[in-house]
């Protein structure tokens, strides 16, 4: 589908799409959203290329190959959790580290839920896309 | 301590995961895989001397306590099975490595295969009903892409019947766990098992409701452990991939469903053992007839094997069935066979993932040399491999159940205690189905080893007898080891035995695994159980 509409669309919904996907991901912390609602959204925005251009597009536009980003997703998932076990708390026991941010009275809570959050994101972004472009290739 | 229960769970998940990151060096995946099953034996072994020394384990993921959060318990049965899995996995990576094709190795087999152990692993070591569903699913993902991976025409048609069936029991267990949700208000092994007491003595008029989902749970778990009569996804679909994953497979995918049998009818439904207990007793019957006739009618290796199953499983399910005496005596000889005949359920999965998957490797090694799994084209291993032919020997009759091997022990503790508690029609079953078995292992040694070399068979073109010669030793040597095992395993049979009795034990009194779980103080459900004891 080569619809010159499209193709133009794409180059300025892209980057809000794939910034909003990002915003849900951190948002998801603490309200609604998380990593799972992101990936599907940044997906769409991959996806909108493959449809827009070519699945090749899509996938010089990602660089990374699907199978690698879904096993790092993956594994900064797990190791997330492992921080907790380190700790010698149980497994997925959440641990953060506070920084104090100048000009602002809370501190910034690094936690690694975020970590845990963000291989969710990267898992449901790269498997959405797997199943999208073997549908477009067909 | 926590890790080593959280570790059988973790070790496969992070190796997959790296794994996945070599996507495009499947000889780095291979090393990869290997060193991680035999990290994963150590961990199995750390878990079993920790739960053996220290009793029932238990871990809450993330600290919330039970019946709300996560839990991971360990007892001996569960830590035996993680390290016989291991064991095995172990043998089959390293076999792997000369058996699975470079363009199977490069769609990510080895990844599979830990996300297979991850499955199962979970499955044996998980508290709580709903995620014992979810480690069957990730454990079903798994297969489902091993049984597929290289397209053949046969694995299509085998994958097919085996995800229909295997789909079909999931949304029973789903079904079924909902109900249970709804009827307890708790899917805490632990909780569940306090619960049900309470319904039995608060609420008889509910219990006609747990037998039936006691037999949702049959159906779902029937099919995953190939239960007569849910079995025909087995033979339809074990032969058609390569030997290797035929052999984790055979190992480890009925097993669990086994397992989880065993669990849910010693822990949870024992409110009606009369009635549930003896149509376990009744299918096992069944199934072991059945699947030893269907295998007298198969004409090629891996499916003679494979029709086997059905009969071998009809055996784990006897000792389990046996629990159903206890609605009619409750004498101390009663009590003692039915622990007796749990221990040779126990003893039987273990020596059954051994044996079963050993005979499909040196099926592996005999189509690789011969070409071919028909019985008619093959022939005159004895004198061409006689190491594989002793291999082969000791396994089969291992199997058969002659005495020393570990098949002998298995069957002698189940047949004792049905003749103690009085059961002679199953015990007389068992019996005749040994003697059938012996027939079918005969079949195969009497075509494939003691005949002489067929004519028109490969064996006599050099060419491809330098293909198939090379690597072969990384098939053999797993074979050879397993061997070992099985044979040790009937020297060691009164030590084993004893651990047995132990976990039976265990199992028969589910009080030290209740304890053993940490509740949360405010739990709604809690209360309820210590309303029913006072």
């Amino acid at each position: 589908m080569s619809s010159l509409i499209l193709r133009t669309a794409i180059r300025y919904l892209f980057p809000i799409i794939v910034l909003f996907s990002i915003f849900l991901l951190l948002r998801g912390h603490d309200e609604p959203g998380g990593g799972f609602i992101g990936g599907l959204l940044g997906a769409t925005a991959f996806a909108l290329f493959a449809i827009g251009y070519s699945v090749e597009t899509s996938r010089r536009m990602l660089r990374f190959e699907l199978h690698q980003l879904m096993g790092f997703g993956l594994l900064m998932a797990t190791l997330s959790g492992v921080v907790g076990l380190i700790l010698g708390e149980p497994f997925l026991s959440s641990a953060w580290i506070e920084i104090p941010i100048p000009g602002r009275p809370e501190p910034f809570k690094l936690a690694t839920y975020l970590f845990f959050d963000i291989g969710v994101y990267l898992v449901v972004l790269s498997i959405t896309l797997m199943i999208v472009y073997a549908l477009a290739e067909e | 301590m926590n890790w080593l229960i959280i570790s059988p769970i973790l070790l496969p998940l992070v190796l997959a995961c790296i794994m996945l990151l070599l996507w495009r060096h499947p000889v780095w995946q291979r090393w990869t895989a290997l060193g991680g099953m035999v990290a994963l034996v150590g961990c199995g072994a750390g878990l079993f001397g920790v739960v053996y020394v220290h009793g029932v384990q238990s871990e809450q993921l993330a600290g919330y306590g039970a019946p709300f959060g996560i839990t991971f318990v360990a007892d001996l049965f569960s830590s035996i099975m993680v390290l016989a899995s291991a064991i095995l996995g172990t043998a089959v990576t390293v076999y792997s490595m000369t058996n699975i094709e470079n363009r199977r190795e490069s769609f990510g087999y080895y990844p599979l295969l830990h996300l297979l152990l991850l499955g199962v692993c979970g499955a044996f070591l998980t508290g709580d009903v709903f995620n014992l569903f979810v480690f069957f699913e990730i454990m079903l993902m798994a297969s489902f892409v091993l049984l597929t991976l290289g397209g053949e025409r046969g694995q299509m048609e085998g994958a097919i019947k085996y995800v229909t069936l295997n789909l079909i029991s999931s949304a029973i267990f789903l079904a079924a766990v909902g109900i249970l949700y709804g009827m307890t208000g708790t899917l805490n092994m632990a909780d569940l098992s306090n619960q049900v007491v309470w319904i039995a003595e608060n609420r008889p008029e509910e219990l006609p409701l747990l037998t039936i989902l006691a037999m949702m749970f049959l159906i779902a778990f029937g099919v995953k452990a190939a239960m007569f009569p849910l079995f025909f996804w087995l033979p339809a679909s074990y032969h058609t991939p390569p030997p290797a994953v035929s052999a984790i497979f055979a190992a480890l995918l009925t097993k669990v469903g086994v397992y989880s049998m065993a669990r849910f009818f010693t822990l949870i439904f024992t409110h009606d053992v009369g009635t549930t207990h003896m149509i376990i007793l009744v299918l096992a019957g069944f199934g072991m007839i059945c699947g030893v006739l269907g295998a007298a009618a198969q004409n090629e290796f891996r499916r003679i094997l494979a029709f086997h199953s059905v009969s071998q499983i009809g055996y784990m399910l006897m000792g389990i069935g046996l629990i159903v005496m206890l609605a009619h005596r409750d004498d101390e000889i009663a009590h003692h066979a039915v622990q007796m005949g749990l221990a040779g359920t126990i003893i039987f999965v273990v020596h059954h993932l051994f044996v079963k998957p050993n005979l499909f490797l040196v099926s592996g090694v005999v189509e690789r040399i011969g070409g071919t799994g028909e019985l008619k084209k093959l022939g005159g291993f004895y004198k061409t491999e006689p190491l594989l032919a002793i291999m082969f020997l000791i396994s089969a009759l291992s199997l058969a159940g002659i005495p020393p091997l570990s098949g002998f022990w298995a069957k002698y503790i189940l047949v004792l205690a049905g003749l103690q508690l009085e059961q002679y029609f199953i015990v007389f079953i068992a019996l005749l189905t040994g003697l059938l078995t012996l027939y079918s292992m005969v079949k195969i040694w009497a075509a494939a080893f003691w005949t002489d070399v067929p004519d028109d068979s490969p064996v006599h073109n050099a060419a491809h007898m330098a293909h198939a010669k090379h690597g072969i030793r990384r098939m053999i040597y797993p074979i050879a080891v397993i061997a070992v095992i099985i044979v040790l395993f009937g020297v060691f049979a009164g030590p084993i035995f004893d651990v047995a009795m132990e976990a039976a034990a265990q199992m028969l009194d589910p009080s030290a695994y209740i304890e053993a779980v940490q509740f949360e103080e405010f739990s709604p459900t809690l209360g309820r159980g210590e309303e029913a004891d006072s």
